[in-house]
């Protein structure tokens, strides 16, 4: 069944175009993020999803209702604000309620309601209190309370968590994806964090300038980016770019890597297809850091898909269960992770190991994946012959 | 050079002492001279306490003494201006709170239009509006009437009020009526639940504000009222210009601060929210 389908929307403000054609669908009891940098649009198909922003062009079914010309309060949605927004002149206990009084739901199933959700949230030694006399992650757990106290089909989360030191945000994370596996609802969520996307999300639709750049299961959109923009906003620290020109090595492909002292070829696995007209040409190689490793850290992958690059070390940053180290290759910086008992002294050559097993090919102008485009048009082309 | 922080101090309280003293002067001279009989104000001594203190001037300029024919005090103008300034007062709070309220809270079309006429607004003199406002008094069947200088003090008051409910209403998260929205409430639901309750600093800022322009308005009160509706101002004026024989400052004197006692009650008891409100007004955060 449909949890939540955005099909073909559109949203404009006085003639600027905030989002140019969005399509996401989850099945119900899905965990969908939202996740883009600020000014991507995510929070206005949010605001449009909870019937505050009109759309304009497009269709949002929320189950199998049609919900487009529906107020907020007919939609069935309960929503969490990154400001809480609680009403502060009045109690927790009268905040929760207050959706319930407007329902008009008799006064003994609020009392059962407020009973319910207060234990479960833990919040029961709170509910004569007024918001003011809150800590941030207690308003947060309030918040929470006054949406599940409507019990909706949909729930919806506009940055929750930002407002939050790092402490409270990984509980509050760890506490809402339990919440979400115990009352199986659907929720859309929306979040700059790219943690966030990754621990939380069935779905993540990566957004940027009102367009969706990728939409799929988190470790698909980790594995195998669609564009350059969605490789280097999924992933801390983020993936690598390698460029330069696409060389041909034995019956396969290659790229030079110069670290400054010396000079040394990568051999690439990709399968061959339409990639040679790409020979000569620029292209950027995506490596994510923790394929750029020492011996303890490369073990798993096929052995030749491992190669030895001796690399000049710049430096070198300890973050405790891996060290990062920092290099320049082919004048860029890179970053690879290594095992801390491994790691190099900066301003020495250092060998360390590539695994080009999951690396990723970008055209440089555009930004799109070159490598895996192909691979599938090939793919399907063979499937369909 | 050094500066020694201790006479610094002192010469600071000193000029502080200075300057209320030269200040509360002229108060002090009115309410001494209030209580004083005829015969002691002849002699001269300004600023000396009553010989003999007499509540006989406050009786007199209360309930007999002449505003032109009338000799009746300053009573039936008093009672004029409670009926004119609370009803005035109380709606155009009213109307402030709620437009204020739309104009910060919900971004319907034309809002920015109406809040640029808004701002217009306070730049229109009273005088300009005389004529106009007299004319649609007019039409209205309102002219030289209680009601219809309550009208012509809402209408005048609109402009503040709203403005004021505004930027105290802007500096509420936005996010409060998206949830009250969600959670299934209307646009007075969310005033009367949520941003009322809120509103005590602003709405006492409003009603000193207002109290205080209209009740010490005398423009408007001479102008849009009858004889049956003039309020304590206009009473004041006539008071204190009409003499028959021996000018009576002590009854002037009491006159007057009997026509300035509403306002300083209402600074007195509502002050402490006065600057509370005005500071949330202004400042965000």
């Amino acid at each position: 069944m449909v949890g939540l389908a955005i099909r073909d929307v559109h949203k404009t403000f006085a003639h600027i175009e905030v989002l140019k054609g969005v399509n996401i669908e989850v099945e119900s009891g899905q965990f969908l993020i939202l996740v883009g940098s600020s000014g991507c649009g995510k929070s206005t198909l949010l605001n449009m999803i909870a019937g505050l922003e009109s759309i304009t062009r497009g269709e949002i079914w929320i189950g199998d209702r049609l919900v487009n010309d529906l107020p907020p309060k007919s939609r069935d949605i309960a929503m969490v604000f990154q400001s809480y927004a609680l009403y502060p002149s009045m109690t927790v206990r009268e905040n929760i309620c207050f959706g319930l009084q407007i329902r008009k739901v008799p006064r003994s199933e609020q009392t059962a309601i407020v009973e319910s959700v207060s234990e479960l949230l833990q919040i029961s030694h709170l509910l004569e209190r007024k918001p003011r006399q809150l800590s941030g992650g207690q308003r947060q757990r309030v918040a929470m309370g006054r949406a599940l106290a409507r019990n909706p089909t949909l729930f919806l989360f506009d940055e929750p968590l930002s407002n939050l030191d790092a402490q409270l945000r990984l509980e509050m994370r760890a506490e809402i994806k339990l919440m979400h596996r115990r009352l199986g609802k659907t929720v859309c969520y929306v979040t700059h964090d790219q943690i966030e996307a990754m621990t939380l999300g069935d779905r993540i639709a990566v957004m940027k300038d009102g367009i969706i750049q990728q939409f799929g299961a988190p470790q698909d959109i980790y594995d195998s980016p669609a564009n350059m923009y969605v490789a280097g906003f999924i992933g801390a620290p983020p993936m690598n770019f390698i460029s330069g020109p696409l060389e041909q090595v034995g019956s396969g492909f290659g790229l030079s890597i110069d670290t400054g002292p010396s000079r040394s070829v990568l051999k690439l696995p990709f399968s061959p297809g339409g990639l040679r007209s790409f020979l000569g040409k620029p292209v950027v190689l995506g490596i994510r850091p923790e394929r750029i490793t020492d011996d303890r850290g490369a073990h798993g992958s096929a052995g030749a898909l491992i190669q030895p690059v001796p690399v000049l070390v710049d430096v070198v940053e300890p973050t405790g269960p891996d060290t990062i180290v920092v290099s320049q290759l082919n004048g860029k910086r890179v970053l690879s992770r290594v095992h801390p008992g491994a790691a190099p002294t900066p301003g020495k050559v250092a060998t360390l190991l590539f695994d080009v097993s999951k690396a990723v090919l970008f055209d440089p102008e555009s930004g799109t994946r070159i490598d895996a485009s192909i691979e599938e048009t090939s793919q399907r082309l063979a499937s369909a012959g | 050079m050094r500066h020694d922080p201790k006479i610094a101090r002192v010469g600071i309280y000193v000029a502080l002492l200075v300057f209320a003293l030269f200040f509360t002067t002229p108060l002090y001279v009115v309410v001494v001279t209030s209580f004083k009989g005829l015969d002691e104000l002849r002699r001269g001594n300004l600023l000396s306490l009553p010989d003999a203190w007499s509540a006989a001037a406050w009786a007199k300029a209360w309930s007999s003494a002449c505003t032109g024919i009338a000799c009746e005090g300053l009573r039936p103008f008093f009672l004029n201006s409670v009926k004119i300034v609370i009803p005035a007062v109380t709606l155009s709070a009213a109307i402030g709170a709620v437009n204020g309220y739309a104009l910060a809270q919900w971004h319907f079309r034309g809002a920015d239009a109406i809040f640029t006429m808004l701002l217009l607004g306070f730049f229109i003199p009273y005088q300009a509006i005389l004529l106009p406002a007299a004319q649609l008094l007019g039409r209205l069947g309102l002219s030289n009437t209680i009601p219809g200088l309550i009208l012509i003090h809402v209408a005048y008051g609109i402009a503040f009020t709203t403005m004021l409910f505004r930027n105290f209403y802007v500096n509420v998260p936005s996010e409060l009526v998206k949830a009250a929205r969600v959670d299934g409430a209307g646009f007075f639901t969310i005033f009367r639940r949520i941003f009322l309750p809120l509103s005590l600093p602003i709405f006492t800022v409003c009603v000193i504000w207002q109290f205080t322009q209209i009740w010490n308005d005398f423009l408007f009160g001479v102008v849009f009222s009858g004889p049956s509706a003039r309020p304590v101002t206009v009473g004041l004026n006539n008071l204190v210009n009409t003499t028959e024989g021996v000018k009576e400052y002590n009854v002037d004197m009491a006159a007057a601060l009997i026509t300035a006692l509403p306002t300083l009650l209402v600074y007195i008891l509502g002050g402490r929210y006065f600057i509370r409100g005005l500071t949330a007004g202004a400042v965000k955060g």
